[in-house]
């Protein structure tokens, strides 16, 4: 399938649908604990990375903690 | 209140512009803004506010000059290695403008002092860097209704939102809860390139100048983030987030309190 993926297309072997948790082992994502996930404009809770799936054509941005400043 | 004619000189490239002129240059020097953090965005923050003629201008920083800091904290000096960073970022603020009436407070913010400090100001930036002091500013304004920017860098990247409790979505609708203590690198080990704060910083002080002046769109809904490696931009937009802990449809933060798991030993002085 076909995702768009902080703003980049990416292609995912998968045909059909994949859970959020598959996905960020399948990209091997940085801070996979951590990170924020939004599917289409909506920030997903954690608890639901098991249950919510990707499907082709959706947008997924990975928003990552940063605490520096000084 | 009237411009002196210094004022109109010292001004003058502000009051050119449509947008400011003179009646917007007055609401600049009748501005109040809180600086929380007086290191690496603390730094050009505080320059260019006061450069602006921002009239009241808090800082807070409980911190002391440390020579490996001015790699990036350009507001500070190396004669200034041991000194009160508040204390060094007031002078340097002063010798800009002498007009500018800076307020330090030598002090680490937290649940007991936070929401006085913030009171007496317009607008907040945070320029601090650890999640417990980002979670408890964001907890503040939101509850205070106070609008502030939100600012975080690392390595080589940066990140800000500009937050109008109420209008416009919040730190916690990105990020509900802090991540564990010592999970996410935000001290000394991880490293940043000197220059990214200078971005970072200049973006928050922008958004402060254009609270104050009523003008353009601020920075909501949208987290931009900053690649200094790919030298790129990108927008996030982000909504309201109905699940929010605090200002979403069934807060469960309803006063301000120390994310205490998520400090660590740096964040806690020396």
């Amino acid at each position: 399938m076909n995702l768009t993926v902080n703003g980049k297309p990416a292609t995912i072997a998968e045909e059909t649908t994949l859970s959020i948790t598959q996905l960020l082992e399948t990209l091997q994502v940085e801070q996979r604990e951590y990170v924020t996930v939004e599917l289409n404009g909506d920030i997903l809770d954690r608890g639901d990375f098991e249950g919510a799936t990707v499907k082709d054509g959706d947008t997924i941005e990975f928003l990552y903690f940063m605490g520096g400043g000084r | 209140m009237k411009l002196t004619e210094e004022q109109i000189n010292r001004y003058s490239r502000h009051i050119l512009l449509k947008e400011v002129g003179g009646k917007g240059q007055r609401k600049l020097i009748n501005g109040r803004v809180l600086i929380i953090g007086a290191g690496g965005l603390g730094s050009p923050i505080a320059l260019y506010l006061a450069a602006a003629g921002i009239g009241t201008i808090g800082i807070a920083d409980a911190d002391e000059v440390d020579l490996s800091n001015l790699q990036r904290q350009v507001i500070h000096t190396t004669p200034d290695v041991g000194k009160a960073k508040v204390l060094s970022a007031k002078e340097k603020m002063l010798a800009i403008n002498p007009e500018a009436n800076v307020v330090t407070y030598q002090t680490w913010v937290n649940a007991d002092n936070i929401k006085e400090m913030i009171a007496d100001y317009d607008f907040v930036i945070d320029g601090t860097d650890n999640f417990a002091a980002k979670f408890l500013i964001n907890d503040a304004c939101v509850l205070g209704g106070k609008p502030y920017s939100h600012g975080g860098i690392l390595q080589f990247d940066g990140q800000t939102l500009t937050v109008t409790p109420g209008e416009s979505p919040c730190y916690r609708c990105i990020f509900p809860e802090p991540p564990p203590k010592d999970a996410i690198p935000t001290c000394s080990s991880a490293g940043v390139i000197g220059v990214l704060p200078g971005i970072i910083g200049t973006l928050q002080a922008t958004e402060a100048i254009k609270y104050l002046l009523g003008v353009g769109d601020l920075l909501h809904g949208r987290l931009l983030t900053y690649s200094a490696l790919r030298m790129r931009f990108r927008e996030v937009p982000v909504k309201k987030n109905p699940n929010c802990p605090i200002c979403g449809e069934h807060p469960t933060i309803t006063e301000v309190k120390d994310e205490l798991d998520a400090m660590t030993v740096c964040d806690l002085g020396h």
